[in-house]
C-alpha cells in the first residue's frame, strides 16, 4: 500500500472563489477561467482536457490540485509505444507461475484457473490505480498527444464510464470517482471522441501582471521592481520567434537565480551572465542575445 | 433577457456555432447546460468561460466561440432593448468641439489603446462615434464608417515586427491586437445605434476567414491536411497491410527462454522476447522544393508531415537539383514551422542555378535506394515535372516504377497546364498514376482513387 496523505476534510470548493483560495493556497495562483473548471470538474465529474505550450503550468494544475483537494495523484506519463499492460493492468505472470510450482499436483485445471486469475495477481497500472482506489484520486494523464490513436480509443471507456473490463475478471468498476487531467502540448489533433468526453482548458502564457504575482509567490524576496522587469523581459524573450520560448518555471528559475547573485537590477550585463535560465537553445541565445541584450542597454545609454 | 428564456437562447448558440463550423454535438449541450447548473451564470465571465470549455473544444474553437457569443449575445441584448423600448440618451451635444479638443481626444483614445483598458476604450470610441461620425453623415455601411473614423483619429499600428537591434526606434504605432479591439468597439457602437435607430437586427453576416484565423495561426491547413492524411491511412488499414497491432508486441523467443528456464527447474519463469527488428520502409516520397513550386511546396510539406505522424514505414526526400533525405528531420521535429525551417536552411538541395533536374535527381534516388525498393513499397512523387530543359529521364524513372509496387506523382498544376512549356508529365505518366493536386479537397480525391481496387498499395 502506498503512503497516502491523510483524507480528513476536502476544504472547501463551492464557488469559483473557493476553488481560487484553495489552488493559492497550494502554491498556484489559478487564472479566472482555470479555477472555473477546476470547480467544473470537481462537481461534475468529468475529465479536463487542458492544451497550451510547454511550461505554462499544466502538470502543476494537476499536482496542486490534488494537494489542494487532499487527495493522492496517480500519475500516467504517456509515451509512444504506451499499451494497455503499462497503462491498465498487467498480469503477475512469474507469480501465477510460482502459484502452479506451488499447488499440489491432482488439483484440477478449473480450481487453478480460477485461482490464477484473481486480484492477488493483477499488477495494477496508473489507470486502474486511480480507478480501484478507495480515496477518490487526482489522475493525470500526461501529454496525451504522445501516445497512438489506439491507446486514445481505450481511454474512452475508462473516461467516459470509469471502469476497465478485464476478460479474465469481468468488469472492475470505479470505487470511486477520479478528478482526470489530461494533459496535451497539441503536437496531434486528439480525437473527437476523446475531446467529446472532456471539458477543455487553454493554458496560455500568463499576462503581464499575473505572471508578476507567480513570481513574487515563489520568489518574495525578490525586490518589486527586478521582479517587474524581469517579467517583462520575459514577455519580450517570448515574442521572440524562438525553438523553445521560456516558460513560466523558467521565470522562476531565473528569479530565484537573480537572488542568489544579489542582483539589484536587470541591466544588460546581468541579462547577459544569466539568460541560459530562460533560454536554452544555441541559435535561440544569439537571437535573444541580439534583441533583448540591446533594449536592456538603451536606457542606461540615455540616462 | 428572461431567466426561462435562457435554455432556447443557449440552444440558438449551440445552433450558429455549428452554422460556423464547430462540432458541437448532443453531448456538448447537455454537458452546457450540466455546467450551468453548477455555476452563477448572472457572471458575465463565468458564464462566458464554462460554456466555452464544453461547447469549444481546441483553440481554433474557442476564438471562433468568443466571436460568435460576443456577436450571438450582443444581438439578444439589442433585440430585447428594441422590444422593451429602452433607449440610450443622445450623443449629439458633442458635434461641436473645436480642433483642440479634438487633438485632445485622440491623444487620449492613443493613451487608452496602449494601456488596453476595455471599459476606457468604450467610452472613447463612443465619444469618437459622437465627435466624427455625425460631421459627415454615415455612410450607412458599418465597415465604412469604422475605417473612415479611425482615420480621422490618425490611429495607426505598429510594424509588423521590431526587427533587428537599430530599428527598434520605429515603435510608435499602437499596439495591433489593442487596435482592434477598439476597431471592434467602434463597430459594436455603430450597430448599436444603428440598431436602435431602425428597430430591427440587421442579417446576420457569416465569419469571415480573416476573423476566424488565429493571431498567430498560419497552420490551419495543416489541420486540414492532417486529417485527409488520417483517412489516407485507414484506407490503408482496411486493406490489411498494416502490420501493426499484434506485430507490434514482442514475440517471445522459444528458444531463449528455454534455455532460460533450465536454471529454475524447466519452469519458463524469465521470458526471453526476440528484438524488435526494424523493417523496411514502406513508402518513399520525393518532394520538389524548387522555386516553380514555391506556392506549393508548404502544402507538400504539410502533407510530407502529415504523413509522417502517420505512418512509421517511410523515408521522405527533398530535391531540387539535388535530393536530400529529410526522413530524420521529420522524426525528430513534430512542429512544422521547424521543420519547414530546417528544411530550407539545412537539406542543401540546391546545387547552382537551384532549377529542378529530374535527372539527376533520378539517379542519386536509385544509388541511395534502389536496394531497398521492393515490390511491397511505394513511391510517391510531389513535384511539378518541369525539367527547366534538362534531359527528363524517363527510362531511369521507369526502373524506379519498376522496382517499387506503386508510383504515384501529385502535380501541384492544373491539369491544363500539364505538357506545356517545360512540363514533362506525360513522360512520366506512361510509369506511374498522376493526380492533380493542391487542394486538400484534391487530396482526398487522390485517396479516394487509392481505395479503388487495382490501385492499392
Amino acid at each position: 500500500m502506498r503512503l497516502r496523505m491523510s483524507t480528513s476534510q476536502a476544504p472547501a470548493h463551492d464557488s469559483v472563489e473557493d476553488v481560487t483560495a484553495g489552488l493559492r493556497a497550494a502554491g498556484y495562483l489559478p487564472s479566472e477561467s482555470t479555477a472555473l473548471v477546476c470547480l467544473l470538474a470537481i462537481r461534475l465529474g468529468k475529465p479536463v482536457l487542458v492544451e497550451g505550450p510547454a511550461g505554462v503550468g499544466k502538470t502543476e494544475l494537476a499536482k496542486t490540485l490534488a494537494r489542494y483537494l487532499h487527495r493522492e495523484l496517480v500519475r500516467l506519463q504517456c509515451y509512444e509505444g504506451l499499451d494497455e499492460a503499462k497503462a491498465l493492468y498487467e498480469w503477475n505472470y512469474r507469480k501465477q507461475l510460482l502459484r502452479i510450482q506451488a499447488e499440489a499436483s491432482g488439483t484440477g485445471w478449473e480450481a487453478v484457473q480460477e485461482d490464477i486469475f484473481g486480484e492477488e495477481f493483477l499488477l495494477a497500472r496508473p489507470l486502474m490505480t486511480a480507478i480501484a482506489s478507495e480515496h477518490p484520486v487526482v489522475l493525470l494523464i500526461d501529454e496525451i498527444d504522445k501516445t497512438d490513436q489506439e491507446f486514445e480509443a481505450m481511454l474512452l471507456e475508462v473516461l467516459s464510464d470509469f471502469q476497465i473490463s478485464i476478460p479474465e475478471l469481468g468488469l472492475v468498476r470505479a470505487r470511486t470517482h477520479p478528478i482526470v487531467l489530461l494533459t496535451s502540448n497539441n503536437s496531434r489533433e486528439l480525437t473527437e471522441a476523446l475531446k467529446r468526453r472532456c471539458l477543455y482548458l487553454w493554458l496560455d502564457y500568463p499576462a503581464l501582471e499575473h505572471e508578476l504575482e507567480i513570481v513574487r509567490l515563489h520568489a518574495p524576496e525578490l525586490s518589486e521592481t527586478v521582479a517587474r522587469k524581469l517579467v517583462e523581459v520575459v514577455g519580450m524573450v517570448r515574442a521572440l520567434d524562438l525553438k523553445k520560448p521560456p516558460s513560466i518555471a523558467e521565470s522562476i528559475d531565473w528569479a530565484r537565480a537573480l537572488l542568489l547573485l544579489g542582483a539589484a537590477d536587470i541591466d544588460e550585463q546581468v541579462f547577459l551572465e544569466t539568460m541560459s535560465v530562460i533560454v536554452k537553445h544555441r541559435t535561440d541565445m544569439d537571437v535573444v542575445a541580439e534583441r533583448v541584450g540591446v533594449k536592456l542597454r538603451s536606457p542606461a545609454d540615455v540616462g | 433577457m428572461s431567466a426561462e428564456g435562457l435554455p432556447a437562447r443557449v440552444l440558438e448558440l449551440g445552433e450558429e456555432l455549428r452554422r460556423e463550423g464547430v462540432a458541437v454535438g448532443t453531448s456538448e449541450m447537455i454537458d452546457a447546460f450540466d455546467v450551468l447548473r453548477e455555476i452563477e451564470w448572472t457572471s458575465e465571465s463565468d458564464f462566458r468561460e464554462a460554456l466555452a470549455a464544453t461547447l469549444a473544444k481546441s483553440q481554433e474553437d474557442r476564438r471562433v466561440f468568443e466571436l460568435v457569443f460576443d456577436r450571438f449575445f450582443f444581438r439578444a441584448v439589442e433585440i430585447a432593448a428594441v422590444r422593451e423600448d429602452v433607449r440610450e440618451g443622445d450623443l449629439a451635444s458633442l458635434d461641436e468641439l473645436s480642433e483642440e479638443e479634438l487633438d485632445a481626444l485622440r491623444a487620449e483614445i492613443a493613451e487608452a489603446i496602449r494601456n488596453g483598458a476595455e471599459g476606457t476604450m468604450r467610452d472613447l470610441a463612443r465619444m469618437a462615434i459622437a465627435a466624427f461620425a455625425r460631421r459627415q453623415e454615415g455612410s450607412g455601411v458599418i465597415g465604412v464608417d469604422v475605417q473612415r473614423i479611425r482615420r480621422a483619429l490618425g490611429l495607426r499600428a505598429e510594424g509588423l515586427e521590431v526587427s533587428r537591434p537599430g530599428e527598434e526606434a520605429i515603435r510608435e504605432g499602437l499596439p495591433r491586437e489593442a487596435l482592434r479591439r477598439f476597431e471592434a468597439l467602434l463597430r459594436a457602437e455603430l450597430e448599436r445605434a444603428q440598431i436602435e435607430r431602425t428597430g430591427a437586427l440587421p442579417p446576420a453576416r457569416p465569419l469571415g476567414d480573416l476573423d476566424r484565423a488565429l493571431p498567430s495561426g498560419p497552420l490551419a491547413d495543416l489541420a486540414a491536411v492532417q486529417r485527409v492524411v488520417a483517412q489516407l491511412r485507414r484506407r490503408l488499414a482496411t486493406q490489411g497491410l498494416q502490420a501493426r497491432g499484434h506485430a507490434r508486441h514482442a514475440h517471445i523467443d522459444m528458444r531463449r527462454t528455454m534455455r532460460a528456464s533450465l536454471q529454475t527447474g524447466g519452469v519458463p519463469v524469465v521470458l526471453k522476447y526476440r528484438p524488435r527488428r526494424p523493417r523496411r520502409p514502406e513508402i518513399y516520397v520525393l518532394c520538389d522544393v524548387s522555386t516553380s513550386v514555391t506556392s506549393a511546396s508548404v502544402f507538400f510539406l504539410s502533407v510530407l508531415h502529415a504523413l509522417h505522424d502517420t505512418f512509421r514505414k517511410m523515408r521522405s526526400f527533398v530535391f531540387i537539383e539535388r535530393i536530400s533525405e529529410v526522413t530524420d528531420i521529420f522524426e525528430h521535429e513534430r512542429d512544422f514551422k521547424v521543420v519547414s525551417e530546417r528544411i530550407a536552411n539545412d537539406a542543401g538541395v540546391a546545387d547552382i542555378s537551384g532549377y529542378t533536374d529530374y535527372g539527376r535527381v533520378w539517379t542519386e534516388f536509385l544509388a541511395q535506394v534502389e536496394d531497398d525498393l521492393h515490390p511491397r513499397a511505394s513511391v510517391i512523387v510531389l513535384g511539378d515535372a518541369r525539367t527547366n530543359g534538362r534531359d527528363p529521364r524517363a527510362d531511369l524513372f521507369a526502373q524506379i516504377a519498376a522496382r517499387a509496387g506503386r508510383t504515384f506523382w501529385l502535380n501541384p498544376e492544373p491539369q491544363l497546364y500539364w505538357n506545356y512549356g517545360d512540363s514533362v508529365i506525360g513522360a512520366y505518366e506512361q510509369y506511374c498514376t498522376a493526380f492533380e493536386c493542391w487542394t486538400t479537397a484534391q487530396l482526398e480525391e487522390f485517396v479516394k482513387a487509392l481505395a479503388r481496387p487495382g490501385l492499392a498499395f
